[in-house]
């Protein structure tokens, strides 16, 4: 297996974006990946897209985006595994690139979720969800992470406070983040009164409804000394699954997918939880956040609100979590986000992060997942 | 001897006073309560109706029944609020308690009778020997127009009876049922809301049938009111059922158990059903009890039942009827009403 | 949204809660499965659940997929039957305010949904307290 780089990224504001349809933003998000690569050719892409079907009624997405990227005949395959499916392309470039089975390969994520009607919206969301039993009963996506915020403020005492300044700490960074779909920072006040949405979790938990995409391209390292670029690699990848309804766990206050996939990345990646510099996570729910870092193994079991409420994870913090803003503030259009966490660790890597940036970042992390945790990616990535 | 081997209610616990209706509307409360003799009624809740009902009434009666529903060889629900115009109740009622697919299934209407009318065939087939047992159910959502003197006592309820020939809780004694077509109370097709023929609906229509087929089960018993402990008249409001009694000749002491207008609201198919129920939970060995139906259009189903010494052991297995009437009650005002009944017009 | 074919489908788990359990490890499964996920033994038995049990965590769904639109705000919640199986859905008769984790609750049947005015109704189970 070679060692991997990611040699461009490239990401355009998110949003709601009228003016543009999933080919355009597709396009235009992975020309900025290919510039910043400074490479014109491809030999392969693979496209995150939760469900370009009931958003736009359009399947088949890889061909038509290598189309009309210029790149046909080069294979391309659009993968999901529901809101981690961006993170399931990296993995999926990583191994093509690692195994010799290609040199330059381009993996990125897109979702067009502004054409469809509110309701239609939280239809297509839902089908993460185990639809006959989940579904069926009138469980929608944030209803499944309420479930889990009232058992984990049940058994751990979270508090109302501690989900809200998730909120608060992700829209602070996210004001700093160009692209960020909602750059404005929130009070804990305004959380905590924001109209509910499934209880407890209210509008200000949740992540938004987002046009948008992200891209990386992937090269072996020998190519990338040879192009002079810094190198920025993949050292670790871990996937892993779980069961597709949140009843059918033993702990429904555990993500189980997501500690799993960790282990797998840290074990390859030969790194524990203290050498990881910063981390951008799955926040589709404030509770998420708070689940993620215990999963990860970066605060004991149930404390994760306690380490929001210290600033253990603020930029400055022990471990920064989300310093592109999160889901939350950044915005969530669900194939692409796996892919946008890449773009904001290689920019702090490289020390291009702006106000956001954390000193002497060096190995970052990033935490995909799909569902109420029923897959989950993982990719820890390292500055030479 | 054949008869009834298990019974079962189910009413939703939904009430809305007769001061609430009468106050969106402008009405004299006090006249109706008096006139009417009715306080509350029970509303069904949006994911409850005329099916889901049933199911519940007839998992009450299995567990008082105590067989196995895949012998149940026939189900049927009377009903004039099946939830679909074409495609069964009964189907739906048969797969969720197991007696498919071995099992006879039809929907009954006949206007308020349609319970009885199911439990007068389900009892026939057992006679015959056709089957072993007959679940019969009589259940309704009725509505009434808004503004309506019906929309004071329209209610919701079920009772589920198994019929059969051993370990009786009651044998089926006679039946009789007396039939002419009286236009009193009726519905077009896809029209919302039934309509009546005022005052007509009384002398001609519900007394006349309900007498009919009293003094003709009379007969042909040969008994009289006295040699009855209890006796059940559909309900359709308060007073009914005690003016007819005292025409026939039954005490207020005997109708008393099992009238349950006044806090339930006329239940349509379920009314004299559940007050079949009712009385069953108050009875015991050797009383006699004398129901009679009524449906507009119209008829009237007399049944002749006597209780035997199983009821002891039977009627705590399942929740009274009075019991669901009275307790874990929850008053709606009119608007939550109106929406839960759909009497709002919404957007497409 | 469901369709005819997938609604009856499920009829024996909606009406009747039908449930498979694997006698090597013990554990039941809801729906049945083909394989047991613990010990992988393919030869899983019919079994019957249990009808009551406690809420393990619940929410109010405030806004609401299309077919529900009618029925927000309503609370769904896990609930583990007495025999140790979890399974989600609504928690009906009960004020929101009542409804408490560790809450005793029992099944009953209900309808669920409806396609619309002219599709088919959608019936299955719901909790209401004990």
């Amino acid at each position: 297996m070679r060692d991997v780089a990611v040699i461009g990224v490239g990401i355009t504001k998110w949003g709601e974006l009228w003016e543009k349809s999933l080919r355009t933003i597709f396009v235009e998000t992975a020309l900025l990946a290919l510039d910043d690569a400074g490479v014109d050719r491809l030999d392969s892409m693979y496209v995150g897209c939760m469900t370009s079907g009931l958003f736009v009624g359009q399947e088949h997405i890889a061909s038509m985006l290598a189309d009309y990227l210029g790149q046909n005949p080069i294979p391309a395959a659009r993968v999901e595994t529901a809101c981690s499916s961006g993170g399931l392309a990296l993995r999926l470039g990583y191994i093509e690139v690692a195994s010799g089975m290609n040199d330059v390969v381009l993996v990125g994520g897109i979702e067009k979720m502004t054409d469809v009607s509110g309701y239609e919206a939280t239809y297509a969301l839902g089908t993460a969800a185990d639809q006959e039993y989940e579904g069926y009963h009138g469980l929608t996506f944030p209803g499944l992470y309420a479930l889990m915020a009232r058992a984990h403020m049940d058994k751990y005492g979270t508090t109302r406070e501690q989900l809200a300044q998730v909120a608060v700490k992700n829209h602070q960074n996210g004001s700093k983040n160009p692209v960020a779909q909602f750059p404005f920072k929130v009070t804990v006040e305004q959380v905590v009164n924001s109209v509910m949405i499934a209880d407890p979790l209210r509008i200000l938990d949740c992540s938004p409804i987002t046009d948008g995409a992200a891209a990386a391209i992937l090269c072996p390292v020998e190519m990338a000394k040879k192009m002079n670029k810094p190198i920025i690699k993949i050292i670790g990848t871990g996937h892993a699954t779980d069961t597709i309804a949140l009843s059918s766990r033993k702990d429904i206050t555990w993500l189980e997918a997501t500690y799993q996939a960790a282990k797998q990345a840290y074990a390859m990646a030969d790194k524990k939880p203290e050498d990881i510099d910063l981390v951008e996570v799955h926040d589709c729910f404030t509770i998420a956040e708070i689940c993620v870092t215990e999963a990860l193994g970066f605060v004991e079991k149930g404390k994760g609100g306690k380490a929001v409420e210290e600033g253990v994870t603020a930029i400055g913090g022990k471990i920064p979590v989300n310093t592109s803003g999160g889901l939350k503030s950044k915005g969530h259009p669900v194939g692409a986000t796996g892919a946008a966490q890449i773009v904001e660790i290689v920019e702090q890597l490289r020390g291009q992060a702006g106000d956001r940036q954390v000193k002497n970042a060096r190995i970052g992390m990033a935490q995909n997942m799909g569902g109420s945790g029923g897959s989950t990616l993982v990719h820890i990535f390292e500055r030479e | 001897m054949e008869g009834i081997v298990g019974y079962g209610a189910y009413i939703p616990r939904n009430r809305i006073k007769v001061e609430e209706i009468a106050k969106v509307w402008g009405a004299d409360a006090p006249s109706y309560k008096r006139g009417l003799m009715l306080e509350e009624k029970s509303v069904p809740s949006p994911d409850q109706d005329t099916i889901t009902m049933s199911v519940e009434a007839s998992k009450h009666a299995l567990k008082r029944a105590g067989i196995d529903p895949a012998e149940i060889g026939a189900v049927y629900i009377g009903s004039e609020s099946h939830p679909y115009a074409v495609k069964p109740s009964g189907t739906v009622l048969a797969e969720a308690i197991g007696a498919v697919p071995d099992v006879h299934t039809a929907d009954f209407e006949f206007a308020c009778k349609a319970g009885t009318e199911g439990m007068y065939v389900a009892l026939g087939l057992v006679k015959a020997g056709e089957i072993k047992y007959g679940l019969a159910v009589g259940a309704d959502t009725s509505q009434g127009a808004p503004g309506d003197a019906l929309e004071y006592s329209a209610a919701a309820g079920a009772a589920a009876f198994i019929f059969g020939r051993e370990n009786l809780v009651a044998k089926a004694l006679d039946t009789y049922s007396y039939m002419t077509d009286t236009p009193d109370f009726w519905r077009r097709e896809y029209q919302y809301y039934p309509q009546h023929g005022g005052r007509f609906t009384g002398d001609p229509a519900y007394f006349k049938h309900i007498i009919g087929a009293a003094e003709g089960i009379m007969n042909k018993a040969g008994a009289k009111p006295s040699d009855f402990d209890y006796v059940i008249f559909h309900q359709p409001n308060g007073k009914f059922p005690f003016r007819v009694g005292q025409m026939l000749g039954f005490q207020k002491e005997q109708i008393e158990p099992g009238w349950l207008v006044n806090k339930l609201g006329n239940t349509y198919s379920g009314s004299s059903p559940l007050g079949l129920t009712a009385t069953f939970d108050i009875s015991k060995s050797g009383d006699r009890i004398l129901i009679v139906s009524y449906g507009s259009g119209a008829g009237s189903d007399a049944f002749i039942f006597e209780v035997t010494e199983r009821i002891d052991e039977v009627r705590d297995l399942a929740p009274k009827t009075r019991d669901i009437l009275d307790n874990n009650k929850k008053y709606l005002e009119y608007g939550v009403y109106a929406k839960f009944r759909q009497k709002i017009k919404m957007a497409d | 949204m469901t369709t005819p074919s997938r609604y009856w489908r499920e009829i024996p788990q909606r009406y009747r809660l039908e449930a498979n359990k694997c006698e090597s490890c013990g554990m039941s499964f809801f729906p049945p499965r083909l394989i047991c996920p613990e010990c992988k033994n393919r030869d899983l038995v019919p079994t019957k659940l249990a009808q009551a049990g406690k809420v393990i965590s619940y929410t109010i769904i405030r806004v609401p997929p299309h077919q529900f639109s009618d029925q927000a705000p309503y609370a769904v919640g896990i609930v583990e039957l007495d025999d140790g199986v979890k399974l989600t859905a609504q928690i009906v008769d009960c004020d929101f305010e009542e409804i408490k984790i560790g809450q005793r609750v029992k099944i009953e049947f209900r309808k669920i949904f409806q396609e619309g005015e002219s599709g088919i109704l959608c019936y299955g189970y719901k909790f209401v307290p004990e």
